[in-house]
């Protein structure tokens, strides 16, 4: 079976582009096919139930899941044209272009200050001290996060409550200037008021990075994001526009999910 | 109709309850009681020690003034420098004179139990500085084992009464032995100092920390963060599992095997020691370091990958130094256990009588353990002192060497 695709929507360019792309873990097959383009222009978010694979996908688009020695991809994912997943392309260099967002908040042990410059220092981005205050500044500035803490940076980054710190981790991400931010479940360990936040933010870096997020919550993604796809064992059933996919989904086990029968 | 009652409101269950509450209070007295059994046996056997090894930082010395003006020993500065300085000043007659001396002040009856090899003290005294040679100088000079344990009361009575004449004299005492921390191995126990085998013991200790810490650290890296899991990893993985449990003396045959037979010329060194004790080190190493390492949460390991990490970046900037703690206890571990190890270092021939202390890693040395395994063996009574004096400087070492370990460890240790 293949995926519903709305024909009502914007031709755009995608940035990344998945062509029949499907995921093994040993002998299991946890994605099954999934074909889909990522644009710059709008967030595009992955729903569906718990094990649905939308999390695997997300991973699958900046080879995270390499660390997984039993995990196997076939298809095809590209990044600006190029494919991803031949054997020339560098991982490093990918990661950096392709940032993550993880569903648990995980500054490193370090200060505050280091969790940021890190990623521009080990990949040389910035000439010297002030330059990588700069880029600190910076990118905690987009996180929303510079008022909070620019009197006590050399704090443990650790520290800070679960909402900065996912804040942080977002911070830390596009200190390396990436193309494509991939966020999984950025907000199931928050409260609503630090969810609240992340949402904004969220709406403020749209546009400047091509935005995928993974979400539980049918509301945040309707909040949140312009596209929506939503994935059923292993399947991308159905992508469309995000109000589409809430008030008129095409496909029954999209309609059941959305209005709760199961997930 | 009966008036329902909760099943937690009657008297059997309190009763129950009260059963529990009594198991919890029985725990907790056999666990505090267990704790100060514990406590009282350390304290006993820190107590003991002390007492018994309190004499054997002393030794029984009569004090005999030389005037070397009269002697008419001779110290040529560039044989002075030699190694066998000692029986330059030897051949000269040092002994004779010396005990001459002895008798012009304290009568024969005490000269002749003048310890036999007292003049090497002054032989030192002349070495290190032999200006002295031109001056009248007063030294404390050990007197014979005889004599030394009949003035603890021991020994034959004509000893005994003897020692107990001189003492009345004011002609013996017991001091101090200040030379205990600096002299090695001699067959009077009178005579004998540490430092032969505590150098001994932290050259074996450094080579033994600069094989096993680095090798074990790295295997454990590789082991857990490189190498594909398959048959041959887990045969490796079992096989360090077994090393670190095999029997200490095998890996004193392995040393005598493996590395006397390459290196047959550094027998009883402290290179092929600290070698053979490193093997022993290293699994201890590696399981700790493994755990250490698997210890580290994997979302930091994920989060240092996507901001574009390589692998060996994500190892040594992130998950070493999260790991060092418990890679550090291990090696703590590891290091005190090489440290008392005896058994291989008999294997490898470190139990040779050596009267100099060692001047490198591949000079002839003991350690302290064997140290103390060779005086305790030794028939002359003087020795038993020693041998707890030397268990003394054996714990006081791990002590240091353990408390610069912890030091470090909490150094490192921070919170994720």
């Amino acid at each position: 079976m293949v995926t519903v695709v709305h024909e009502n929507l914007e031709v755009t360019a995608a940035k990344m582009s998945a062509r029949d792309v499907s995921v093994f873990y040993g002998e299991k097959k946890a994605i099954d096919e999934v074909s889909i383009d990522i644009p710059t222009e709008y967030v595009t978010a992955f729903i569906g139930p718990s094990g649905c694979g939308k999390s695997t996908f997300l991973r699958t688009l900046n080879r995270m899941n390499d660390t997984i020695p039993s995990a196997r991809v076939e298809g095809e994912i590209t990044l600006d044209g190029d494919d991803i997943y031949r054997s020339k392309m560098d991982v490093v260099q990918l990661r950096a272009r392709v940032g993550m967002v993880f569903q648990k908040p995980n500054p490193f042990p370090k200060s505050i200050y280091e969790n940021i410059a890190y990623g521009p220092k080990i990949h040389g981005l910035a000439e010297g001290k002030d330059e990588l205050d700069a880029i600190v500044e910076k990118s905690l500035t987009r996180a929303g996060l510079w008022n909070e803490v620019k009197d006590r940076l050399q704090d443990s980054g650790t520290a800070l409550s679960g909402g900065q710190q996912q804040r942080l981790c977002i911070a830390r991400a596009i200190a390396v200037d990436p193309e494509v931010i991939l966020m999984d479940e950025p907000c199931s360990a928050l409260d609503p008021i630090a969810t609240a936040k992340i949402e904004e933010l969220i709406a403020e870096l749209n546009g400047s990075y091509a935005i995928v997020i993974v979400t539980h919550s049918m509301q945040q993604a309707a909040r949140v994001s312009q596209r929506t796809a939503f994935f059923h064992l292993g399947k991308m059933v159905e992508y469309g526009r995000t109000s589409d996919i809430f008030t008129t989904p095409l496909e029954q086990r999209t309609q059941d999910y959305i209005t709760g029968r199961y997930g | 109709m009966s008036e329902r009652v909760a099943p937690t409101r009657t008297a059997e269950f309190e009763a129950r309850l009260q059963k529990r509450y009594a198991a919890e209070r029985r725990f907790r007295a056999i666990g505090l009681g267990a704790i100060l059994f514990s406590v009282a046996v350390l304290l006993f056997l820190l107590a003991t020690m002390t007492f018994n090894g309190i004499g054997g930082f002393q030794r029984v010395e009569m004090d005999v003034p030389i005037d070397f003006t009269e002697a008419g020993i001779a110290a040529d500065p560039t044989a002075m420098a030699q190694p066998d300085a000692i029986n330059t000043l030897q051949a000269q007659g040092l002994a004779e004179v010396v005990s001459f001396f002895a008798s012009k002040q304290l009568g024969d009856e005490a000269a002749a139990e003048l310890g036999g090899d007292a003049y090497r003290d002054v032989a030192a005294a002349i070495i290190a500085d032999p200006s002295i040679l031109r001056e009248q100088v007063t030294f404390s000079l050990p007197v014979s084992a005889d004599l030394a344990s009949g003035y603890s009361g021991e020994g034959s009575p004509q000893m005994q009464a003897l020692a107990k004449k001189l003492y009345e004299e004011g002609k013996i005492s017991k001091n101090f032995d200040v030379g205990f921390l600096s002299r090695s191995d001699a067959t009077n126990p009178q005579q004998v100092g540490i430092w032969g085998a505590l150098k001994g013991s932290i050259l074996t200790m450094a080579v033994t920390l600069l094989l096993a810490f680095p090798i074990g650290v790295l295997a454990a890296l590789y082991l857990e963060e490189y190498a594909p899991k398959n048959r041959w990893t887990d045969l490796i993985e079992v096989s360090i599992n077994n090393l670190a449990a095999v029997p200490s003396i095998i890996f004193g045959l392995l040393g005598v095997a493996v590395f006397l037979w390459m290196f047959p010329s550094y027998r009883s060194a402290p290179l092929i020691g600290g070698m053979t004790l490193a093997l022993m080190t290293m699994p201890v190493i590696v399981i700790s370091g493994r755990n250490a390492i698997k210890a580290v949460p994997p979302s930091i390991r994920d989060g240092a990958l996507a901001v574009g990490a390589s692998p060996v970046q994500v190892v040594f900037h992130h998950v070493l130094p999260l790991a060092l703690p418990g890679i550090l206890t291990g090696t703590i571990i590891g290091m005190a256990r090489a440290l008392g190890e005896t058994a291989p270092l008999l294997m490898i021939g470190m139990r040779a009588f050596v009267a100099t202390p060692p001047d490198g890693f591949t000079s002839p040395a003991t350690v302290l353990p064997v140290q103390i395994f060779l005086w305790s063996d030794e028939i002359d009574r003087g020795f038993v002192e020693r041998t707890s004096a030397a268990i003394i400087v054996l714990l006081l070492f791990l002590l240091v060497m353990n408390g610069l370990a912890i030091y470090l460890r909490n150094k490192f240790e921070k919170k994720w």
